[in-house]
């Protein structure tokens, strides 16, 4: 195993979550992806038949699969069988902490996990490599019928449901990613929101990736029936080590009539994590979806969290917000797709790039022709700080439906000399004035986001951006 | 000297042109000076050098501020030692709400984190005498701001800050003529025997409210006249071509 590197090494980003904890393993496979991977973890979590074939169907799928060209680095870029699909250090998910195992219990300290706990969570659920460690919802949430459990667990507990909407939002087919995420998933949460229930209170999950040179295909499942209501929060980190991992998840959710749901990414993984993932919402009429991206880390993002209204009056909104620095590219972006009329949707995405970052913005905007008079505005703001980072915009639209009104606009800017002058003028130290401007311009998002988020959003920044401009 | 605020012989380019081309001037506290000059003269380069605007480069002479040479100072060390501009185009700076920056400036003034309380109570009675409504520091610094409100916020910075030497340039230019008359009388607060006052104005109205011990003409790069108050009146009815001539 490699050293992990130290986390004060002169790197552009500093990175507190980068440590490395011993933590003994109890399940795992050897490196590689192959179908016998595939059944140990079948046999390992007792899954019923129909898991297993849809598990080696999506591994075959995958391995035709091909990485379309326009994400360029990624066709030749790692050879799959460096990675451990499946390591499990626990046996299963607990609701108590005192049952985690305590090594698992004080990484999840060192990164404030457990004290989130008192905040007012709705539920609290936290993987560490391929399983979740913990996963409690509040007593008056359960009370009233809502579920939050592991996705393994709510496939167990819940099977109709599950097998009704699992992998209906995106099959294994829709990309290489989602394919290799339904051969090998594991971990991830599986949310329900029976009918009129407002989950008022977030739910919130922790991504945590201990193991070196590892694969986590977390799997997650929001239904939100009719005129329900949830907030469902994700963090996630992982140690800097010099070898790369791989996070392909897939997030599939159900806004069913007049429901609303609101879902918040903070993602901060090492400068070592490939970040692959496919979000995707069904909006029914009248129903709304609110996708809250935020990219801070990993080494390659490639993310567009979709909106699908499927029914008349629907509305979709993505937030993104992107920030590249040194040793990272932020493909990220939104896709709006407009199939009932009347619809709405909103893109605002705001990307910084500083250290020889590259961020880019890739949006799909699509009305089909019985989507009438429908309406969506996408904004797309880039900042680069320094004349080695980059930025790249590449909206597609195709609008199909009458009476459509798509408004894009799109900036790309730097941190003007007249701000720095003149914020500096009154005092303002410039490593400051940059902060401040930089903050200023996520700002409209951050705004969006839970408080302990948006302090935490503000720090990361200032700290990745300290330096940047010249 | 500790109560002097002293530019000599100062020269300063922008691109490879010379655009001040060797002024002169002491201000002491308490005082009060103006400069008036055709557009184009130097007047903001005169500003903005004062200030350290990294676009302005000096080639010659020295600013002193309390005896201090400050040339090659950045303009953050010049704020904190106590100068201050009111910029003629104040700029924008989306996502940044005004208190929050002002607060920050304050405790970069300060050298230290002010109380919150005191720094509320503070901005409320600074915003009462210029007649700013409470919801403007909260939107973001400038933005969307009318011309008149973005000098308004020049003044209420200063205000805040409580420099020891200030320049204004050009504070009165898109004031209405009510405005006009609070942003001076809010100067005027100010004026004391702990600040000396730089204006840089066109007109003689502000001159009127805020009357200046001293007045320059700055053309071409240079101070070719001073004299007192009633040099504004001369100006307002002959213009500057007599002295243009004069040259
Ligand atoms: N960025 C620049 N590049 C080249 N020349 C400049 C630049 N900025 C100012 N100048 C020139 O310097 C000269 C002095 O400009 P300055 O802004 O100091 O004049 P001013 O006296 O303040 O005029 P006004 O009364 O119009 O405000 C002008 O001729 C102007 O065109
Ligand atoms: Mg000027």
């Amino acid at each position: 195993m490699s050293e992990p590197v130290p986390t004060n090494s002169p790197v552009a980003r500093e990175y507190k979550e980068g440590f490395h904890d011993d933590i003994k393993t109890l399940n795992s496979v050897p490196k590689g992806l192959s179908h016998d991977v595939v059944d140990y973890m079948c046999d390992v979590k007792s899954e019923p038949d129909w898991m297993r074939r849809f598990r080696h169907e999506s591994l075959d799928v995958f391995l035709k699969q091909e990485i379309p060209p326009w994400l360029p680095g990624l066709r030749d870029e790692f050879n799959y069988d460096e990675f451990t699909y499946y390591v499990s250090p626990v046996e299963k998910s607990s609701r108590n902490w005192e049952d985690v195992p305590i090594e698992i219990r004080r990484t999840y300290d060192k990164l404030g996990i457990a004290k989130e706990e008192q905040k007012l969570l709705g539920g609290l659920g936290a993987q560490i490599d391929s399983e979740m460690a913990y996963h409690n919802i509040q007593e008056s949430l359960a009370q009233k019928g809502v579920i939050f459990l592991s996705c393994d667990d709510g496939l167990k507990q819940y099977p109709e449901i599950f097998r009704e909407h699992f992998a209906k939002v995106i099959p294994p087919q829709d990309n290489k990613f989602a394919a290799l995420n339904s051969a090998f998933w594991s971990g991830g949460s599986f949310v329900y929101v029976p009918k009129g229930v407002k989950c008022d209170i977030p739910l919130s999950v922790y991504f945590r990736i201990n193991a070196e040179q590892f694969g986590q295909f977390e799997r997650t499942l929001i239904i939100i029936e009719d005129d329900a209501f949830c907030h469902y929060v994700e963090g996630c980190s992982a140690p800097i080590y010099t070898t790369n991992s791989l996070h392909a998840a897939v997030v599939e959710i159900y806004v069913k009539e007049r429901a609303r749901c609101r879902y918040t990414t903070i993602q901060n993984w090492s400068t070592d994590v490939y970040n692959l993932v496919t979000k995707r919402s069904l909006i029914s009429a009248h129903g709304v979806m609110e996708w809250v991206d935020g990219n801070l880390g990993s080494k390659r993002t490639v993310k567009y969290p979709s909106c699908y209204m499927i029914g008349e009056g629907a509305h979709g909104e993505v937030l993104s917000l992107a920030s590249a620095d040194k040793g990272m590219w932020q493909d990220a972006g939104a896709k709006m797709v407009f199939l009932a009329p009347n619809c709405t949707g909103r893109i605002n995405s705001k990307s910084i790039s500083g250290h020889g970052g590259r961020s880019s913005y890739r949006g799909l905007v699509q009305v089909a022709k019985n989507a009438t008079n429908c309406r969506v505005q996408v904004n797309c703001d880039a900042l680069i700080l320094d004349p080695q980072s980059r930025s790249d915009t590449y909206p597609t639209m195709e609008v199909n439906g009458d009476l459509a009104t798509v408004e894009h606009e799109a900036t790309v800017s730097s941190v003007s000399d007249e701000q720095l002058f003149y914020l500096t003028s009154r005092g303002i130290k410039k490593e400051d004035a940059v902060s401040m401007i930089v903050n200023g311009f996520i700002e409209p998002i951050v705004k969006e986001l839970p408080m302990e988020f948006a302090v935490e959003i503000n720090r990361l920044i200032g700290m990745q951006m300290e330096g940047s401009v010249g | 000297m500790n109560d002097t605020f002293e530019i000599v012989n100062l020269h300063a380019r922008i691109e490879e042109r010379e655009i001040l081309r060797g002024v002169a001037l002491t201000i002491r506290k308490g005082e009060v000076h103006a400069i008036m000059g055709p557009n184009g003269s130097g007047k903001s380069t005169l500003a903005n050098t004062i200030m350290g605007n990294p676009k302005y480069e000096v080639t010659g002479g020295q600013i002193l501020l309390k005896g201090e040479n400050i040339v090659g100072m950045s303009p953050d060390e010049r704020a904190r030692k106590g100068l201050f501009l009111a910029f003629q185009y104040p700029c924008e700076v989306p996502g940044v709400r005004t208190a929050n920056f002002l607060k920050l400036a304050c405790n970069a003034r300060a050298g230290k984190e002010l109380d919150t309380m005191d720094f509320y109570d503070k901005l409320q009675e600074k915003m009462k005498i210029l007649d700013i409504e409470e919801k403007f520091v909260r939107r973001y610094l400038n933005e969307g701001f009318s011309g008149g409100e973005k000098k308004r916020n020049e003044i209420l910075q200063m205000m805040m800050l409580e420099p020891e030497f200030a320049v204004l340039d050009e504070t009165d230019s898109g004031l209405d003529i009510d405005a006009l008359k609070i942003v001076c009388e809010g100067v005027n607060k100010l004026r004391g025997p702990d600040i000396g006052i730089l204006i840089i104005t066109h007109y003689e109205r502000m001159l009127r409210y805020i009357i200046p011990d001293y007045i320059h003409i700055l053309v071409d790069g240079c101070l070719v006249k001073s004299g007192g108050p009633e040099l504004a009146a001369h100006l307002e009815q002959h213009g500057y071509d007599w002295i243009t001539k004069d040259k």
